[in-house]
């Protein structure tokens, strides 16, 4: 019995310069910034106020510290294979071997879905739900903690797999009869499944912590009908996380009882159905781009009311839509395999339920575009990424509409057609939204604004890149490419392919643009300082504290009398002309402990995960019950929370005058 | 309405005294559920077993008694009742409810369309493998 | 839309519907909020029973459910299981009362029920596979294993937690927090009976009919 069980020295892969040269670069990024945390002395102020926190609003930060890494990482992957596609042709094989292309487009896949979009729209909701619903904290603040953590897992997991094994060659949705044992008998799809799981655990308790939070936590006089459409929409995106999430852990489960134990889910002998994996894959698969897209329609809902000055224009019917889309798409899931043999008629029923469904979302279109319309709308950057959402998703949505039709998807299923279809509706939807969300509430979290110029650029580059990018992807796909292609002998498709490695490059000026805001905002910080906590003008809760927030975010829960609670506090503070309402009596306010839990927790869940993908029985073992004794000790600690004494409240709004005079 | 401004915990009885008065005692609520679920597990063992019914009918008549008894469960034992303070409590369990729905019909309605139509898999693989 | 009412003027007889009460007191918080993961729990149990209806046909030449089931096992099973599901039921009419030996009595016979069809369904299971009905036989025999197995893991599980509350209720007694959890249990333990109706019903009855 190997003590290491399938772990040797030939894991790592001495032999393969790129990847040698990536994992080391990741390596030495990572102990450079560890050292110098370590020798500035920031590992108490770090491990005391972040790692440990149970704060919503440090744990949104941190997620999306998160997913701006791994952007990283998957944009990478896209440079590396518009590279290469642009090469190979014909005669030339490019730079990549096939192993190492099929890694990096299941690498690219499975990172921009699960550690980019999943963790950027998570940290997002994290921050802004609380604040907006007027509240402290979520329902459930140390599962929050446990959730970030796991999701950390995840994709520190993911990153081993760079430096020791290998990924999943399957693409990012891992059909079987490929990902099973006999076809895929190295780690790769062990990596990509424990993974999944570990972080998918995360992604769900967030799930049920925001259902609660938004359905049984809102404060005083904020019905329903009152919630700003962000908090409408993280609900939708939380409910389908609910609804959705079991789904995909239940599949990868049967996919790992068939690789570790011999079971025959999705086997080809012995009675096992592939297809079934598929069509239960996208049974999960569907709602999540939902899920992504909704809470990015909720930030275009925020950045066109304040930056219009105006309310959001048909906010029931904005409600409507997305409680509508909720539904809807879990219905649908069959038009990602319209090939797979079904028969006429149920092609028929998802590609009609699949057309339906643009309508809900076109409401919303037109809901935007009416806020905006009689209004002074103020162009700074989140309203350009919210504009150039509008026209880029439109068409984007529209060659969706053209792959519901079965005969249409016939054509050009599994060719680039499709690649250009989902990048034209999620970069400008999920990816433009998170982008315009971090611009937005940036000063919020961090106290001074994002440098503008810098943010024009980023917004221009991003925006034209990514059409030089992905059109010749259209003209290519209709050319009969097919995706995933480590070469290719139609050497007419080369032109094209060199266009859109141009535009990966024009992006990736993009991306040192979004870099060089951070850089030349922290630098000017001071300048940029935002003293009133309300930089914007803004309509709803958040924008009524201080910026940042203090750890209890109100000081008294705020009673809300209406819609865009904030902008009814401020036009009745100016109708008064007086001085506000006399200040009342500072109660202590007890705030949920720091905990290191969810820290040490993922740990373990690493240990047990890295565990069983190289078949360490009795680490996998040690891994799990160190595990269940972290959450032992949490359950047995006496003390669950602090108190911050009233003079501390006190002393602070003191200390913020301004963000406060309401 | 409601006695209480906020909604009820799933899983509490109603602490009410109107609700005490007009129901049984929560002693009695636990034993009626349980003298009803054994009724309905007694029935299901025999429709299983009996030749009295219809064929086809019994897996119909074992869905309608599994139902029924799913039914005593959340109103005895988990004390789901219809009233307005437990509305979060009933619209979440309605919605766990649609998805199961669409999981189970639809991937049934779905595998069993595919199955029709498509080339069992081992001869499927053993036309792929002949390359 | 209406628009403001004056911070200061709010008439506090009036009416103030559920959802804009405030935030809802933290017992109820809790229990919505495992009462939304139960949901989910069984959500991902609607899947493996999706794949067992998919695959009970196929059985690949070896044993089916008619072959292989052992109805008086099964009998009581249920038995074991909803009886600690009232069992159950009384243990939480005994936290509410704060009668403490009433608790550990009850959380006993719960436990010793639960063991007991866990017992049952192990040995089950041993037989089969002693039989050569092994999971690995089939994708039938795959997914049952998968779909009883699971539901018995989240038995076992649930062994585990009422063996901790009782180790909470003994060291901590009925405070607050030691209360919310037991609720919890009391939500997990009476959904996993209800699961089991549907796998007697829809494994074991349909399945010796088949």
């Amino acid at each position: 019995m190997n003590l290491l069980g399938k772990l040797t020295w030939s894991a790592i892969p001495f032999d393969q310069p790129i990847i040698m040269g990536a994992s080391g670069g990741m390596i030495l990024g990572i102990l450079a910034v560890v050292a110098w945390v370590t020798l500035k002395g920031y590992v108490p102020y770090l491990w005391n106020e972040w790692l440990t926190s149970v704060d919503h609003k440090r744990i949104g930060v941190m997620y999306i510290v998160l997913a701006l890494l791994m952007l990283l990482r998957g944009f990478s992957d896209a440079i590396m294979m518009r590279a290469q596609q642009a090469v190979a042709a014909g005669g030339a094989q490019g730079y990549l071997p096939p192993e190492h292309f099929d890694q990096i487009f299941s690498a690219h896949g499975t990172i921009m879905i699960f550690f980019v979009a999943m963790p950027f729209i998570i940290g997002l909701m994290n921050f802004v739900v609380p604040l907006q619903l007027g509240i402290r904290d979520v329902a459930f603040p140390t599962l929050n903690s446990v959730s970030l953590w796991l999701t950390a897992s995840g994709i520190l997991l993911t990153n081993i797999s760079l430096v020791v094994g290998e990924f999943a060659k399957t693409g990012w949705v891992a059909y079987p009869p490929l990902s099973e044992l006999q076809f895929s008998p190295g780690v790769g799809v062990d990596y990509y499944l424990w993974s999944l799981q570990i972080s998918g655990v995360g992604t769900l308790l967030t799930g049920i912590n925001f259902v609660t939070t938004i359905l049984k936590t809102r404060a005083p006089g904020m019905g329903y009908m009152r919630m700003p459409v962000f908090c409408w929409t993280a609900l939708a995106s939380n409910l389908m996380i609910v609804a959705v999430f079991p789904i995909l852990t239940a599949t990868f489960a049967m996919l790992l009882l068939d690789r570790y134990l011999g079971f025959h889910f999705f086997s080809v002998d012995a009675g096992g159905n592939a297809m079934m994996y598929v069509n239960l894959f996208w049974m999960w698969g569907h709602p999540e781009v939902y899920i992504l897209v909704l809470p990015a329609f909720g930030v275009y809902s925020e950045v066109s009311a304040t930056f219009s000055g105006k309310p959001l224009f048909g906010y029931r019917s904005m409600v409507a839509a997305t409680m509508v889309i909720c539904v809807l798409s879990m219905m649908v899931w069959l038009h990602h395999f319209f090939t797979m043999g079904a028969s006429a008629s149920v092609n028929a029923v998802f590609g009609v339920a699949s057309m339906i469904i643009g309508v809900p979302t076109g409401v919303k279109i037109f809901n935007w575009l009416f806020t905006m319309y009689g209004g002074r709308v103020r162009f700074t950057v989140p309203v350009l990424w919210a504009i150039g959402f509008m026209v880029t998703f439109v068409l984007g949505g529209l060659t969706g509409v053209l792959l519901a039709v079965p005969p249409v998807d016939w054509q050009v299923h599994n060719s680039l057609f499709l690649v250009a279809h989902f990048h034209h509706v999620i970069i400008p939807g999920v990816v433009f939204g998170v982008f315009a969300g971090y611009m937005y509430w940036f000063p919020k979290a961090f106290g001074f604004t994002l440098d503008e110029s810098w943010g024009r650029r980023a917004f221009w580059c991003w925006f034209i890149g990514f059409h030089v990018s992905f059109m010749p992807l259209y003209v290519v796909g209709l050319m009969g490419m097919t995706r995933r292609l480590q070469h290719y002998d139609v050497v007419s498709w080369q032109p094209w392919l060199i266009v859109a490695a141009a535009g990966v490059v024009i992006i990736f000026a993009g991306v040192i643009c979004q870099i060089m805001q951070f850089a030349v905002s922290i630098r000017h910080r001071e300048q940029l300082r935002d003293v009133t906590g309300d930089p914007w003008n803004g309509r709803t809760l958040e924008w009524s504290t201080a910026s940042p927030p203090p750890a209890w975010n109100f000081a008294f829960l705020p009673r809300v009398a209406g819609r865009d609670a904030y902008w009814i506090q401020k036009t009745l503070a100016r109708a008064k002309q007086v001085q506000p309402a006399p200040r009342r009596k500072y109660e202590p306010i007890e705030v949920p402990k720091n905990t290191p839990t969810g820290f040490v927790n993922a740990f373990f869940a690493v240990v047990t995960g890295f565990a069983l993908i190289w078949h360490i029985w009795w680490m996998a073992a040690l891994g799990a019950v160190g595990g269940f004794v972290t959450f032992l000790v949490f359950a047995f600690r006496e003390e669950e929370e602090v108190e911050i004494p009233a003079e501390t409240i006190a002393r602070f709004d003191r200390a913020h005058p301004a963000e406060v005079a309401l | 309405m409601t006695d209480t401004p906020y909604d009820r915990a799933p899983g509490e009885i109603s602490t009410t005294a109107e609700a005490q008065r007009l129901t049984l005692s929560d002693f009695g609520i636990y034993t009626a559920g349980l003298v009803l679920a054994v009724i309905l597990t007694a029935t299901s063992f025999w429709v299983a077993n009996t030749s009295l019914l219809w064929a086809p009918g019994v897996a119909m008549g074992l869905v309608v008694l599994a139902i029924a008894q799913m039914g005593v469960h959340l109103v005895f034992f988990l004390h789901i009742t219809t009233g307005p303070d437990n509305t979060n409590n009933v619209l979440a369990l309605a919605f766990g409810l649609l998805i199961v729905f669409l999981v189970v019909v639809g991937s049934l309605w779905i595998m069993a369309d595919l199955n029709d139509n498509m080339m069992p898999m081992s001869e499927l693989m053993n036309l792929q493998m002949q390359h | 839309m209406s628009l403001a009412v004056a911070v200061s003027d709010v008439n506090e007889d009036a009416f103030v519907p559920a959802s804009e009460a405030g935030p809802a007191p933290k017992r109820i918080v809790v229990a919505f909020g495992f009462w939304v993961f139960l949901l989910s729990d069984i959500v991902m149990f609607s899947v493996l029973f999706a794949a067992y209806a998919v695959l009970v046909r196929a059985t690949a030449g070896g044993p089916s459910g008619a072959q292989l089931f052992n109805q008086v096992s099964v009998a009581v099973q249920t038995a074991c299981l909803l009886i600690s599901s009232y069992t159950c039921g009384m243990m939480s009419l005994a936290v509410s009362a704060r009668q403490r030996f009433n608790t550990y009595i009850f959380a006993l016979v719960t436990f010793v029920l639960g063991a007991a069809f866990l017992y049952l369904e192990v040995h089950e299971f041993a037989s089969m596979i002693a039989r050569g009905a092994a999971p690995q036989r089939s994708a039938f025999l795959s997914a049952f294993f998968t779909v009883v197995g699971c539901h018995g893991l989240h038995v076992t599980a649930g062994l585990i937690w009422l063996a901790v509350m009782m180790a909470q209720v003994a060291f901590k007694g009925f405070r607050p927090s030691v209360d919310r959890r037991l609720l919890c249990f009391a939500l997990f333990w009476h959904a996993l009976d209800i699961i089991w109706v549907w796998l007697f019903t829809a494994v074991y009855l349909m399945g010796i009919r088949l």
